[in-house]
C-alpha cells in the first residue's frame, strides 16, 4: 500500500464526477479523483494510491515511475494484483 | 554493481557521485536520514551506498507505516475482528504483522474474517453489500493515506452506511522526525524528505528542522538519480553553510501540498494527545483519531478495546533500526530468527521496511562489495 502508481485517465464517469476509469499496466479500473484540486481529462496521467489519485503527473514522469516500479519487482506486482481485485464504484 | 549493470543512467549517477565526493571535507563524516521507506527500498535495490564516498552514510528512518504500528494495536484489531458479526478489512501489508498472539492470518485460521482490500473504498463497498455485518477498515498510513480514509468516511456518511467504521491508526510524520531530532542517540547532518507524504503536506512543515535544528532537508523523488541528486543538494547546503528546505521532487510535490486532501483529513480526523509508535515509544500529537461528529464511523467508539500496551519481543531491535541507531544487519536476529517469511519485527514485514529491503537486496550488494575487495 506504500506505492503510488501511475495510471492514464481513460474517462471520467458521466454521473459521478469524482470517479474516473484509468489504465494501469493494461488493467482498467475505477479510481476516485476527489482529492485532485484540478480534475484530470482523458489522456492525462495521475499517481494512484489506495484507489485515489494523489496528484497529476506529466506523461514523461509517469513513464519514468512505471520503469522504476517495474524494476522493483514483487512489491509492484502485489500492488497491481491488489488493484486488479479492487472494485471501487 | 547492480546499478551499473541495470540502470540506464549510470553515467549520470557516477557524475553525481563525483560531485558529492568533491564536497566532502577531509576528516568529516556525514550522516543523512532518509525518512521514507520507499527511499530505503531504492537505496538497497540499486546499491546506492556503493556510489557514495565512505564519509557519507545513509540512515534509515521511521517512514514505513506498517513498521511503526505497535503490537498492542494489532492485538486490538484482532480483538475487534473476533467480535461476532464483524468483518475486518486491511491492506495486504498488515496481514503478516505480528501481534502478541499471532498475525491476521493466524487469527483467520482461528475463525476471524479479516479480508485484504486494495482501498478503503473497497471496504465501504463490502459494507454496503453486507448490511448484516459490521465492516471495519484497519486504517494505517501517514498523511499520504489518511486523506483516502477520510474521503471514504465522508462518503459513508453521505450514503449513510451504518455498518462501516474505521479503526484509525493514521500517524503523522513531523512529530516522529522531531522525536528523532531530540533523541540523544543519533547525530544527523540532514534529511531526505519523504516524497509522497509531501505531495499532501507540502514542504513547509519541514521548515522547523532547518530553522530550529539547523539541518538541511531535501524532499526527494524515488528514482536512484533523484536520491543521489538530493544527497548532492544536502552536501551543497552544508558546504555553503546553509540549512534550508529544498524540493528536488518538484515534478510531483507542490510546495504547499494538496489543500483538498488536508481539508478532508481535518474534517474527519483530529490529533490524538499521544500515540505509541513501535520502537519509538509514545510521541505527543503524532497520530490521528476520528472526530466526535463522525463517531458512528469510529471502531474505537463502537467496540470495547483491550488497549493493552504490549512490549516488543526482547530479541527484536526494530526500535533501534527505526531510529536509525542500528543498521538492519546489526540486529541480533536479522536474517536468522527474523526473515521476511517468519518476521519477528515489523521492519522485516513490509517490503518498504529497512530490514526486508536490506534482506532482499542489500545483503547481495554488500557481498559483491566484499567479493570485489578480495579480488
Amino acid at each position: 500500500m506504500c506505492l503510488a502508481i501511475p495510471g492514464e485517465v481513460v474517462e471520467i464517469s458521466a454521473d459521478r464526477p469524482d470517479i474516473a476509469r484509468v489504465a494501469v499496466s493494461g488493467v482498467k479500473r475505477l479510481i476516485n479523483i476527489g482529492l485532485l484540486g484540478e480534475k484530470p481529462v482523458p489522456g492525462e496521467w495521475v499517481l494512484i494510491h489506495v484507489g485515489f489519485a494523489l496528484s497529476k503527473v506529466d506523461e514523461g514522469e509517469a513513464k519514468a515511475v512505471l520503469d522504476f516500479l517495474e524494476g522493483i519487482g514483487k512489491s509492484y506486482e502485489d500492488e497491481l494484483a491488489a488493484l486488479r481485485d479492487s472494485r471501487i464504484e | 554493481m547492480r546499478f551499473v549493470d541495470e540502470y540506464r543512467d549510470a553515467d549520470k549517477a557516477r557524475a553525481l557521485s563525483a560531485r558529492i565526493t568533491a564536497l566532502c571535507e577531509p576528516g568529516r563524516a556525514y550522516k543523512f536520514m532518509e525518512v521514507c521507506g520507499g527511499h530505503t527500498h531504492t537505496i538497497y535495490k540499486h546499491g546506492l551506498e556503493d556510489y557514495l564516498p565512505e564519509q557519507v552514510t545513509l540512515v534509515h528512518g521511521p517512514g514505513c507505516p506498517v513498521c511503526v504500528i505497535p503490537m498492542g494495536r494489532v492485538d486490538d484489531s484482532i480483538h475487534i475482528a473476533r467480535t461476532p458479526g464483524v468483518l475486518m478489512t486491511s491492506f495486504g501489508d498488515m496481514m503478516r504483522v505480528p501481534g502478541s498472539g499471532g498475525n491476521f492470518f493466524d487469527a483467520n485460521a482461528e475463525g476471524t474474517n479479516i479480508r485484504m482490500v486494495y482501498s478503503p473504498l473497497d471496504s465501504l463497498k463490502i459494507a454496503r453489500q453486507n448490511p448484516d455485518l459490521q465492516v471495519v477498515f484497519m486504517a494505517i498510513g501517514f498523511e499520504t493515506t489518511a486523506p483516502s480514509t477520510a474521503m471514504t468516511v465522508l462518503r459513508a456518511a453521505a450514503e449513510e452506511v451504518p455498518n462501516f467504521s474505521i479503526f484509525c491508526n493514521h500517524v503523522t510524520i513531523i512529530p516522529a522526525i522531531k522525536a528523532i531530532l531530540d533523541s540523544p542517540d543519533l547525530r544527523l547532518d540532514g534529511f531526505l524528505g519523504p516524497g509522497h507524504v509531501s505531495t499532501v503536506i507540502g514542504c513547509r512543515p519541514y521548515e522547523f528542522i532547518a530553522r530550529d535544528y539547523g539541518k538541511p532537508v531535501v524532499v526527494a523523488g524515488f528514482e536512484p538519480l533523484d536520491i543521489l541528486q538530493s544527497i548532492y543538494l544536502l552536501m551543497r547546503q552544508l558546504d555553503e553553510g546553509r540549512s534550508q528546505v529544498e524540493n528536488q521532487y518538484t515534478r510531483v510535490v507542490p510546495w504547499r501540498g494538496n489543500a483538498v486532501a488536508l481539508r478532508a483529513i481535518g474534517e474527519v480526523m483530529e490529533l490524538r494527545p499521544y500515540f505509541e509508535w513501535r520502537g519509538l515509544g509514545f510521541i505527543s500529537h503524532s497520530a490521528l483519531r476520528v472526530r466526535e461528529r463522525y463517531a458512528t464511523f469510529d471502531a474505537e467508539r463502537k467496540f470495547d478495546l483491550p488497549g493493552v500496551r504490549v512490549a516488543d519481543p526482547k530479541a527484536c531491535q526494530c526500535g533501534e533500526v527505526l531510529k536509525g541507531v542500528l543498521k538492519p544487519w546489526e540486529c541480533k536476529v536479522f536474517g536468522t530468527a527474523c526473515t521476511p517469511e517468519t518476521p519477528i519485527g515489523t521492519c522485516m514485514v513490509s517490503p518498504e521496511g529497512a530490514c526486508a529491503a536490506y534482506y532482499n537486496f542489500g545483503r547481495f550488494s554488500r557481498q559483491r562489495v566484499r567479493e570485489a575487495s578480495r579480488t
